[in-house]
């Protein structure tokens, strides 16, 4: 069993300020897997994904304490450097925030950072990329083109692609799809299917319908906690909890 | 009553109209008297010619020159200073921090500090402290250094313009969206290559901005260069950094302060405020259009 679990946090805690907006979080995120985090706004839950790639690290007023593990390592651990961490956890946004340069450059620039020069293999990275982000059909006669000037689904395709071009294990998505079209949503939707068998999921998201249909194990956070934890199927056919029936049944929230 | 109230308010509505037509009027004033009083002196021989007969003939080039290579030696020096000043105010300090504020509170007070003072803290700290240690450090007492030249004056300017650079280089890093930067770190990078690869591309029209205005400020100051360097009149342009220089701004309070006959070089000091002039307007003209530019991106 622990063999496949790919992240785990133990009794983590966040606060900002005086604010305590994460409260003793204990979850287990299997290899390979795409883990939905759910909940109303403001519940924590894109907080929690931020904190697996210490994001959150930007953030003066925020304070951690509890552990993170990825792979056994903890990553809160002071010889851990955020900078090697984040290479290894991607991070897919809300807003698609591609580069204002080249489509091309976009993607090379995780590589090149890591210190790839050579043309070919950068070449072989984008294109790469791109067919993991199933858009290299769409673009590959104008990767000089401006990320800028594709349309927002490609935006957040382009988007997947820098973060798989640096070779991360784990990709965590903040509501990748909240801004999109439903022909767009979809495209998104089918292509974390296929991330999964590469790469560790967890996504965070407001579309219960979403969750229901891309996730393998679900997580509902309320309020800093996390109320339950389950596959998929359970946590939307009989939830263990009255506060996870209420909210996936649209009671609240 | 109600009458009273009503030519009460036309009367504060003629007021402040006849105000701001009176400051637009003022502006197309002095613009026409210059033009009016220069334009005819205006020629290819006055801009390439050199100063002749006590400043009452000729041209204006070697001051040209002068203040062209003073601009240029100090945005050398001011830009970069600026740029790293703005970028660590932004990117490196918290809004609110107290280091922050403080650095802030000097650029503003370094904003209010009148010229003359400056050119006085070029003589005192570029040319006497400096210059002067310089001197007895490397050439033995020899006087080289320790004396006005294009270098101090430049660098007494750039001081004087690097609250300019500072707010300008800040506006655009501040444009740059939380989430590049946050796109940049996601992906491994680190802060400094965040800054260098996505910010300041980002923020190149904003420091060339910056950059303009700097020298649209400092070509028309004249106190700072008083004491640090500007000639009365030299036969040859500056060819290295301890020699001196003449400028336009100085030139002109020259040519109407200590020429032998100020009348005969009234024209010439028209001609050569409408240089002055049309130099620093198209600077500014510039400034603006790369700002409008800016900020038409930003919102894309």
């Amino acid at each position: 069993m622990t063999d496949n679990i790919k992240i785990s946090s133990k009794d983590l805690n966040l606060f900002y300020g005086e604010k305590h907006a994460l409260r003793h979080i204990d979850m287990q995120i299997e290899k390979n897997k795409v883990t939905a985090l759910i909940g109303p706004s403001g519940c924590g839950k894109s907080t929690f994904l931020r904190c697996l790639n210490r994001m959150n690290d930007l953030i003066d007023s925020a304070k951690i304490n509890g552990k993170v593990e990825v792979d056994g390592q903890d990553i809160y651990a002071k010889d851990v450097d955020p900078v090697l961490l984040r290479r290894k956890v991607g991070m897919i946004f809300q807003k698609s925030n591609p580069f204002p340069k080249s489509i091309y450059e976009n993607i090379a620039y995780g590589p090149r950072i890591h210190g790839i020069k050579d043309k070919r293999t950068l070449d072989e990275i984008v294109e790469r990329s791109l067919r993991g982000a199933a858009l290299w059909e769409e673009v590959k006669d104008e990767l000089t083109k401006s990320g800028m000037a594709l349309s927002g689904g490609q935006q957040q395709r382009l988007c997947i692609a820098r973060a798989i071009a640096v070779d991360p294990e784990v990709l965590l998505m903040d509501e990748p799809a909240s801004a999109l079209d439903p022909i767009a949503t979809a495209k998104i939707e089918e292509l974390i299917w296929q991330l999964k068998e590469t790469y560790t999921v967890v996504i965070v998201t407001h579309s219960m319908h979403q969750a229901s249909r891309v996730s393998d194990t679900t997580a509902f956070f309320y309020m800093g906690e996390m109320v339950e934890m389950g596959p998929t199927q359970k946590i939307f056919t009989s939830p263990s909890q009255k506060r996870t029936e209420d909210y996936i049944t649209g009671r609240f929230g | 009553m109600i009458v009273s109230k009503k030519w009460m308010g036309r009367f504060i509505a003629l007021l402040t109209g006849g105000s701001a037509i009176a400051t637009f009027l003022m502006v197309l004033l002095i613009i026409g008297i210059i033009v009016h009083g220069g334009a005819g002196h205006l020629s290819w021989d006055f801009i390439f010619g050199s100063p002749e007969k006590g400043m009452t003939e000729g041209g204006i080039f070697p001051a040209i020159v002068g203040t062209f290579l003073l601009v240029v030696l100090m945005s050398v020096a001011g830009v970069p200073i600026g740029t790293i000043t703005a970028i660590y105010l932004n990117e490196y300090v918290g809004q609110t921090s107290k280091v922050g504020r403080s650095i802030r509170f000097a650029v503003n007070t370094l904003a209010g500090i009148p010229a003359i003072v400056f050119g006085l803290f070029g003589l005192g700290f570029f040319i006497s402290f400096m210059g002067g240690g310089m001197d007895k450090v490397f050439n033995g007492g020899t006087l080289l250094w320790g004396q006005p030249n294009i270098l101090w004056a430049s660098l007494t300017l750039a001081l004087l313009t690097l609250p300019v650079v500072i707010v300008s280089v800040e506006e655009a890093i501040k444009s740059v969206p939380r989430e590049l930067r946050e796109g940049s770190l996601a992906l491994g990078a680190t802060k400094l290559e965040t800054i260098w690869k996505i910010v300041l591309p980002q923020s190149m029209t904003g420091i060339l901005t910056g950059a303009i205005l700097a020298v649209s400020r400092g070509a028309g100051e004249v106190a700072p260069i008083l004491f640090t360097g500007a000639a009365y009149f030299l036969p040859d342009m500056p060819n290295q950094l301890t020699d001196q220089f003449m400028e336009l701004g100085y030139h002109i309070y020259i040519m109407s302060t200590q020429s032998p006959d100020v009348e005969a070089t009234k024209p010439i000091q028209f001609a050569t405020t409408l240089v002055l002039l049309i130099l620093t307007f198209t600077l500014n003209f510039s400034a603006i259009f790369l700002r409008w530019h800016m900020r038409r991106r930003a919102i894309r």
